[in-house]
């Protein structure tokens, strides 16, 4: 009955001035993105030329496979940890030192990334690790497990655990229940997770930075190093290609946690 | 006539082109305990809503006490509400709770401290003054929240279904609590239900809605024994309903030959129905009673005995095929008086405990 | 679950986060009490073997720390950090709030998709939302045309390079961060509340004050502490929207890693801005779980 009210003049225009101040910027990135003219500011017709000029950049094309590669096996690598400790704080009850494992899981969500990227490049650098590939992987993994299991966990306590019992009941082991009850019913979290641990690996910057190495240069990484010597328009077109690659992929995630793409029940 | 304390008059309202409430006018009395009745989604509760002023009536008026309460929020009204939720506010003690609309009209502190104790007292949560409502049982719950509602001495007390979230035991306590306070104070109270029991047990009048509209208006004795339609017959109470038609109509009894009952009933009326008319003779089931000799006697084979302590329940089969109920009640402890299912039995009920229906 | 399977999963957890997450930091935290030398590793090792000694000798120094807390670069970009943090997280409650409590009170159907809104962006790029809002200040760019547009400012504001710039850069980076927060206890307060204040004799604007703000209480308290802590050691901002002069640790330990490649000293300075941190950590922790336990 309370959802036939409408909102009133002064909520919507809280609405109205929030969203713009988040999507004004972007939107004037990609418009200008379509600038003929090399002045940012000065509109001087429509034009593809920045896009064409990425196609034959490749320095730019190599990032974005360095990225990419690095987004899909660093996700996969945190959906398989960060689960584990989903299933440690939601499915093992009590244990010694789980408030402190409880601990340790979400600091990566709070820490500032500049502290994440110097602990993890001190880390290889004790192991005697050379930065690399592999290095960004587990760096990257390493906080997008966190992610992953804040997803993965808020969807396992909602699964109801006389379904898990029910399953034990007649006879299936732990683990095959796990894989055979458990799993389908936190799949579209999973797969939700996995896409959120992509983009985050996309986006990274700081992070990236300090765990790799030569020959693994991200894309953010390329593009910072542009930005810092000002403002071009062909930053605009990859920065644009860039924003509606990561609204897809959230936009997919969100649809599969919704339970809309792979169904719930 | 004098005008009615609270008169409702021709209130309409719909949302989004469905309507909730249509064209509904009733007269309540100063002091009395009214309750709205009816399914959920009959528009009860909306117009309880725009009694509150939670909502604004798209057409018909409100007058409480000679004031048409259309112009005011609901804020200004004097009128107060116990929410079916309770609507408790989480962040304060009871005693805030209870303060709370004392504050709004600027009562000063002493005067604030000394209704909140009386309110206390009267709901009987003396000791729980500083306690937050998540400390508190449901009952003890519904106490503030009525204590809350009560506390500004408000014209009008709203009560959306007072008694729901409580359980059985608890519920039939309260009721006489509730009809204990009501007495102390003589504040008018309307009350939304959907449950028959609980209007009945505390109302002195009741309205039965039905998809927008009061189909009767009544004490709950006569809305019980003189149904006035199917729908009041089987909402309130149960009924075996008998369909038939007309045959004869003189001194005020009527003679309906029922296919149902597989006989012709006799039925005391007061209205006149012309022969022919499709109608329905309605027996509640401990007006029913088996054995002969009653003015409309009947043949069955028992199917099924419930037992409900005072009474049982049983389930006859008329030989037209229709299933009744009858409720016997169980004044022997040993139940041999009880028949046994497959019997063959007779039954049947007097011409002046039946209702005839024709709507 | 019980016995082996679980044991082998919580150990395999365990290794994991103390792999990636504990042992990361107890090397930050060792490495700040090295020293810088020239080679491979930059930095001297904590213990030594002497020739012939049965134990090694702890070689820690203290000599980081003292310079931090005597460097005045280092405590103006501690102090700055926090000051320009705290003003961010302030602006940013003060328009995330009514944005927050619009969503929260907008039609059902309509608060799934304001919701994805308000976080997309968080999931976008903060270097290119960043670069974005550059464009927007840029001294050519819309808002000083606006502005110039509008007669308010004869020639056009640098805002870029300022302490205005990089707050504005902070507010516009972890916007979502607040909103979030703020409308998910929002959205749970119980409108027949609000019906119930109003009931009692409440105007809106008292029912605001008096009930919603208190209720929202846990979501201002988390909203703050998750756009002021990664503020705080944000590199980005200050690094494309800050001056030559501006001071953030997040920058300053960067340029002492990277160009300096002091790694003793921007360990020891990581220690301390994790020292500084962990009081508004652990508030946001307590909040956390004590509505999990609420949810439960």
């Amino acid at each position: 009955m309370t959802s036939a009210r409408r909102l009133g003049p002064f909520n919507l225009a809280a609405l109205a001035a929030g969203f713009a101040l988040l999507y004004l910027p972007i939107l004037a990135l990609a418009v200008y993105s379509f600038n003929d003219g090399r002045m940012v500011a000065v509109w001087s017709g429509w034009s593809l030329r920045w896009y064409r000029s990425l196609i034959d950049n490749r320095l730019m094309l190599d990032s974005a496979r360095v990225t990419l590669a690095a987004g899909a096996v660093s996700a996969t690598l945190a959906l398989v940890a960060g689960t584990a400790a989903a299933l440690v704080l939601a499915r093992a009850g009590r244990f010694l030192g789980r408030s402190a494992f409880a601990g340790l899981v979400y600091v990566p969500l709070v820490m500032p990334e500049v502290i994440i990227g110097i602990s993890l490049l001190l880390l290889f650098v004790q192991l005697d690790l050379d930065r690399g590939f592999p290095t960004l992987v587990v760096a990257h993994a390493s906080f997008s497990a966190a992610f992953v299991t804040v997803v993965v966990h808020s969807r396992l306590v909602t699964v109801d655990r006389s379904i898990e019992e029910a399953a034990l009941d007649l006879g299936s082991p732990p683990a095959k229940t796990f894989f055979l009850v458990t799993v389908p019913m936190i799949a579209p979290a999973m797969a939700a997770a996995w896409l959120l641990a992509f983009t985050l690996s996309l986006d990274d910057l700081v992070i990236a930075s300090f765990a790799t190495g030569p020959g693994a240069t991200t894309l953010p990484m390329r593009v910072y190093s542009q930005v810092r010597l000002g403002v071009t328009p062909e930053i605009n077109a990859i920065s644009t290609l860039f924003i509606a690659a990561v609204a897809g992929v959230v936009a997919l995630a969100s649809l599969v946690n919704k339970g809309l793409l792979f169904g719930r029940k | 006539m004098a005008p009615a304390f609270l008169a409702i008059d021709e209130v309409a309202k719909s949302f989004a082109g469905v309507s909730a409430v249509d064209g509904v006018t009733l007269a309540i009395e100063r002091g009395e305990i009214f309750a709205l009745l009816g399914p959920s989604g009959c528009g009860k509760s909306t117009l309880l809503r725009m009694i509150a002023g939670f909502e604004a009536p798209d057409a018909g008026r409100i007058v409480l006490d000679g004031e048409d309460l259309g112009p005011l929020p609901p804020y200004r009204r004097p009128v107060n509400m116990m929410f079916q939720s309770y609507a408790l506010f989480p962040h304060m003690t009871v005693a805030g709770n209870i303060a709370f609309g004392l504050k709004q009209e600027g009562l000063p502190a002493p005067a604030i401290g000394r209704r909140v104790a009386e309110m206390l007292r009267l709901v009987r949560l003396e000791g729980l003054a500083e306690r937050r409502p998540h400390q508190l049982s449901g009952g003890q719950r519904q106490r503030v929240a009525l204590a809350r509602a009560l506390a500004k001495r408000p014209k009008l007390v709203l009560l959306d279904e007072p008694l729901a979230a409580l359980d059985r035991k608890l519920r039939e306590e309260t009721q006489f609590e509730l009809l204990a306070i009501h007495r102390r104070l003589g504040t008018t109270f309307v009350i939304v239900t959907h449950d028959q029991d609980e209007a009945m047990t505390l109302a002195h009048r009741l309205a039965v809605m039905d998809r927008g509209r009061v189909v009767q208006v009544g004490p709950p004795r006569e809305v019980y024994e003189h149904p006035a339609t199917r729908f009041v017959a089987t909402f309130i109470g149960t009924a075996n309903l008998l369909d038939g038609r007309v045959t004869d109509a003189a001194g005020g009894v009527m003679r309906v030959e029922s296919a149902a009952a597989a006989a012709e009933l006799s039925v005391l009326h007061d209205g006149a129905v012309p022969p022919g008319a499709a109608v329905s003779v309605a027996v509640r089931p401990e007006k029913l009673r088996l054995g002969n000799g009653m003015e409309n006697t009947l043949t069955g084979e028992v199917e099924e005995l419930a037992f409900r302590g005072d009474a049982t329940l049983c389930r006859v089969r008329l030989s037209s095929g229709v299933p009744v109920t009858l409720s016997l009640p169980n004044r022997e402890r040993t139940g041999a008086f009880l028949p046994r299912p497959g019997e063959r039995t007779r039954l049947g009920f007097a011409a002046a405990d039946a209702v005839l229906l024709t709507s | 679950m019980s016995g082996a399977g679980r044991r082998l999963l919580i150990a395999a957890a365990a290794a994991w986060l103390a792999f990636v997450v504990l042992a990361p930091f107890l090397i930050v935290l060792k490495i700040s009490f090295a020293e810088v030398m020239q080679g491979r590793p930059p930095f001297t090792p904590l213990f030594a073997w002497a020739e012939g000694a049965l134990l090694p000798s702890l070689r820690a120094s203290l000599a980081n720390y003292a310079l931090l807390l005597s460097d005045s670069l280092y405590l103006d970009s501690y102090l700055s950090s926090l000051r320009l943090a705290a003003l961010a997280t302030l602006s940013a409650l003060v328009i995330g709030l009514p944005m927050a409590h619009a969503m929260a009170r907008a039609p059902q159907r309509w608060r799934p998709a304001l919701l994805v809104f308000a976080v997309l962006p968080f999931w976008s790029s903060s270097l290119i939302r960043v670069y974005a809002w550059i464009g927007i200040l840029n001294d050519d760019g819309p808002f000083n045309a606006l502005l110039l547009w509008l007669g308010v400012i004869a020639r056009p504001l640098a805002i870029l390079n300022t302490d205005i710039g990089i707050v504005s850069g902070l507010v516009y980076s972890y916007l979502p961060f607040m909103v979030l927060p703020l409308y998910a206890s929002l959205e749970r307060i119980d409108p027949a509340l609000l019906e119930a204040a109003s009931d009692l004799g409440c105007r809106p604007a008292g029912a605001f004050f008096k009930i919603t703000l208190p209720l929202a209480l846990p979501g201002i308290i988390a909203g703050c502490l998750l756009v002021f802590i990664p503020a705080v050691g944000e590199f980005v901002v200050p690094d494309l929207m800050g001056g030559s002069d501006t001071l953030m640790i997040g920058k300053t330990l960067w340029t002492e890693f990277f160009n300096n490649r002091d790694w003793p000293l921007a360990s020891a300075a990581s220690v301390l801005l994790i020292l500084l941190l962990v009081g508004p950590i652990v508030v946001l922790e307590r909040q956390g779980s004590k509505r999990a336990e609420e949810r439960s």
